[in-house]
């Protein structure tokens, strides 16, 4: 409880011209927990999420991370090695479409097992048993483990795509509207599965979605966002239930069904 | 020197061999590691060993003596003819034994005699990015190679094993070179690829086309990548040569009728000629 | 009938009869509500205003009034499910005094994993999940092991006689009781200190509101301190300590 915050942000500014993406932002996501960004297409939530995952410099404000030996560094001041590496050990990033995070050309195992070998895994036995392992946990017949992405449903891709990222067990994964592209049905499903590992390995995830339902099955806490600013954030069943903003009340009234 | 061709000793220019030479300092100086470089139209087409040539003709000189093969075979129309260019633009001596050779330029092949300090071995390289059929962008291999972020080959390796049940490479087998830098070796074959590791002899390796020049100096790390359980593995027939008996070289496989008659020859060769000689002296 | 105390450490009658007198378990201070919706032309609704409730651990207090009062708000409140508008609401918290009303998200979490537990009249849904994984999850959260978690779960569904059969399944298909009974275990597994009960036996046969009245007051001698709505009056009269009535604004005003 009193432990100190994985990622923690302030003042982040950015202008794509004349439109504001992020108004003096701050954010703060700590171990364990998991963050819900809301808001409609432009309102810069996707922006913050690629802020805050080092992919995009903001104009003004920091990006602090926390590593598990306490050491706190600046994600926009480190260099693109340490950054790359952070990406591929200590978080994870999900995205909408899954092939903007799988090697389509390349088998379930080996999608799986490339962090792992980034990270100096070298026993194809290993490597092959933790995939195999993977593919149960994210409920992929380890029969498919030869098979190629492109063979697999869009729900299969993203399933994939999870366990792909969860293998190394990263300590903050991103997700980027991950059942944006995905049927009603199917959607619910990777939301069980998602909830499911999030509590199982003690995730903290930045989960950016328009889904007032998924936000609310999944998160801890909510953020609101509009125009590029955070307009109310706060516990996920408050915000919902007794939103204070005007915007959120429309955003609720509008979409609630959860 | 040579003035009778009208050409400049060795071909080119002195000023591009000086910038070609740079080029191969800064190799030398970060092993496996690609420097471009200002690669000229030679008198024969890519492909042909235009890298090889570049590079043989930057660190020639009037007192070396040349060594071409081509798959191992001093006698082959492309070593034939490229030691003949450099006998008559250089006016150097040239010779098809590997122990009297102080540059070697080599085609797919690494001699099987072991090279020693003071020789150079020159490869010729048609693509010297290890990761081009892997990752197609350009700018994404130069940041892996920059961050020696080289999981995607051994992700290669792994779909590999776990297609064929081996790793199914059999030439071009990727290296990395002292620890750091994933290099490819040039077409040779994964028979060759123990003979680079700590070789005394000093690797050039050009590519023509592609404008690219890497080394590895003597005495370095070469290893080649692999999985614990399954480690790398030379391959080679399992025969003799058919004229030495040598079961300890590469060897090619020759159809000598039409009747499906064949048999298994050195590729090196030199190895097979010394050998050969030195049978017939015994007997 | 009992007769209502405000404020302040109270004193009361234990199940046992025997008196207890000590600091409340969960008391608030002036706490008002008031919703501006900001849709409807920004029309302010004040439904809350300087509620002064103190209940003490082993005790049982039934929010009562007229519908429309406000008595879910104030359970909500308490929940920090609505935020509160004015006013704290007092907890004692891992042995401390917290404000559940200026508490930041993650407080309130872990206040409701070890201190606050709310039973409300519908069972939120979450797919796929076993009925029995449902009950066990606030346990689990508690770190109590998988294996006594789902043993506790399974004994006391058994209890609320919701039969083994259905407790592998997810309960999206059971009738309105059978979720209120997975609700009640979900509630009651953890022996919360401070347990909120919005009409718990709505939807009960019989047979299950004595289960619950059972349950309750099993609650209490443990040493719980419940907030409970109550409409059907003779669960109240069993359950409850005394009332605390809750007053329409425009009424009192």
């Amino acid at each position: 409880m009193s432990n100190a915050p994985l990622l923690e942000a302030s003042g982040l500014t950015l202008r794509y011209g004349p439109v504001t993406a992020l108004d003096d932002v701050g954010i703060e996501i700590f171990p364990g927990e998991v963050v819900a960004i809301v808001g409609e297409s432009g309102s810069g939530k996707s922006t913050l999420l690629r802020v805050l995952s080092g992919l995009l410099k903001p104009e003004a404000g920091t990006v602090t991370y926390r590593a598990p030996d306490g050491e706190a560094a600046d994600i926009h001041a480190m260099g693109e090695a340490a950054l790359r590496r952070l990406h591929r050990t200590d978080w994870g990033f999900v995205h909408q479409n899954p092939r903007d995070g799988l090697r389509m050309g390349v088998s379930a195992g080996g999608n799986i097992g490339e962090r792992l070998m980034a990270t100096g895994a070298r026993h194809y036995g290993s490597i092959r048993e933790a995939a195999t392992e993977w593919l149960r946990r994210v409920e992929i017949d380890p029969a498919r483990i030869d098979m190629l992405p492109r063979q697999f449903s869009g729900g299969m891709q993203q399933r994939l795509q999870i366990a792909r990222t969860l293998v190394t067990h990263p300590r903050l994964v991103f997700m980027d509207e991950p059942t944006g592209g995905l049927d009603v049905s199917v959607q619910a499903r990777l939301l069980d599965l998602i909830r499911e590992l999030v509590a199982d390995l003690g995730l903290a995830v930045l989960l950016v979605t328009h889904d007032i339902a998924a936000a609310r099955l999944l998160a801890h806490r909510l953020l609101v966002m509009r125009h590029g600013r955070v307009v109310e954030q706060g516990l996920t069943d408050r915000v919902l239930d007794d939103p204070q903003h005007e915007y959120t009340q429309l955003l609720v009234a509008s979409v609630l069904a959860a | 020197m040579t003035i009778e061709t009208g050409y400049n000793f060795g071909y080119l220019d002195e000023n591009t061999k000086r910038m070609i030479r740079r080029a191969l300092l800064k190799a030398v100086a970060i092993p496996g590691h690609q420097v471009p470089f200002g690669s000229r139209e030679m008198p024969l087409p890519y492909g042909w060993g235009t890298g090889g040539i570049q590079v043989t003709a930057s660190v020639i000189g009037p007192q070396d003596r040349l060594k071409v093969i081509d798959q191992g075979a001093d006698d082959t129309t492309n070593a034939v003819s490229i030691r003949r260019f450099f006998a008559k633009v250089a006016g150097v001596a040239t010779t098809e034994r590997t122990s009297g050779a102080t540059i070697i330029q080599t085609r797919h092949r690494i001699p099987e005699v072991k090279l020693r300090e003071g020789q150079i071995l020159v490869y010729q390289v048609p693509m010297p990015e290890p990761l081009f059929r892997l990752e197609p962008r350009v700018s994404e291999t130069r940041r892996m190679h920059a961050l020696a972020d080289y999981g995607l080959m051994h992700v290669r390796l792994y779909e590999d094993i776990a297609r064929h049940g081996h790793i199914a490479i059999s030439y071009n087998y990727p290296v990395m070179v002292g620890g750091r830098y994933l290099m490819s070796p040039s077409p040779i074959p994964a028979f060759d690829n123990p003979k680079m590791h700590r070789m005394p002899a000093l690797q050039l390796f050009g590519a023509g086309r592609e404008k690219r020049i890497y080394a590895v100096p003597p005495y370095t790390s070469v290893q080649s990548l692999d999985f614990e359980d399954h480690p790398f593995q030379p391959i080679r027939a399992n025969a003799a040569c058919a004229l030495c008996g040598a079961r300890d070289s590469y060897l090619d496989e020759v159809v000598t009728d039409d009747k499906g008659g064949r048999m298994f020859v050195c590729s090196d060769t030199d190895y097979c000629n010394t050998r050969q000689a030195a049978r017939e002296a015994a007997e | 009938m009992k007769t209502l105390h405000e404020g302040g450490p109270i004193q009361t009658s234990a199940p046992s009869g025997a008196p207890v007198i000590g600091p409340p378990a969960i008391q608030t201070q002036g706490l008002g509500k008031t919703f501006t919706l900001h849709l409807q032309g920004s029309t302010r609704i004040p439904v809350l205003r300087g509620v002064e409730l103190a209940v003490v651990p082993g005790e049982c207090v039934a929010l009562s009034g007229p519908s429309g009062a406000g008595k879910s708000t104030l359970m909500r409140c308490l929940y920090g499910n609505y935020g509160a508008g004015e006013g704290r609401i007092l907890l004692r918290h891992r042995g401390e005094e917290v404000d559940l009303a200026t508490a930041d998200p993650r407080l309130v979490r872990e206040i409701r994993r070890e201190t606050l537990g709310y039973v409300s009249q519908f069972l939120r849904v979450i797919p796929r999940v076993p009925t029995l994984d449902i009950v066990a999850e606030p346990l689990r959260a508690r770190g109590v092991p998988a294996e006594e978690a789902r043993a506790r779960a399974a004994a006391l569904l058994a209890r609320l006689n919701l039969p083994a059969p259905l407790h592998a399944l997810p309960p999206a298909t059971f009738s309105g009781g059978e979720q209120q009974r997975v609700n009640l275990a979900r509630g009651f597994a953890p022996h919360y200190p401070v347990l909120l009960l919005d009409e718990p036996t709505a939807s009960l046969d019989a047979a299950n509101r004595d289960v619950v009245v059972a349950l309750i007051a099993e609650a209490k001698a443990k040493g719980a301190a419940i907030i409970g709505i109550f409409h059907d009056a003779e669960v109240r009269d069993r359950v409850a300590d005394r009332l605390f009535h809750v007053s329409p604004i425009q009424a009192a005003a």
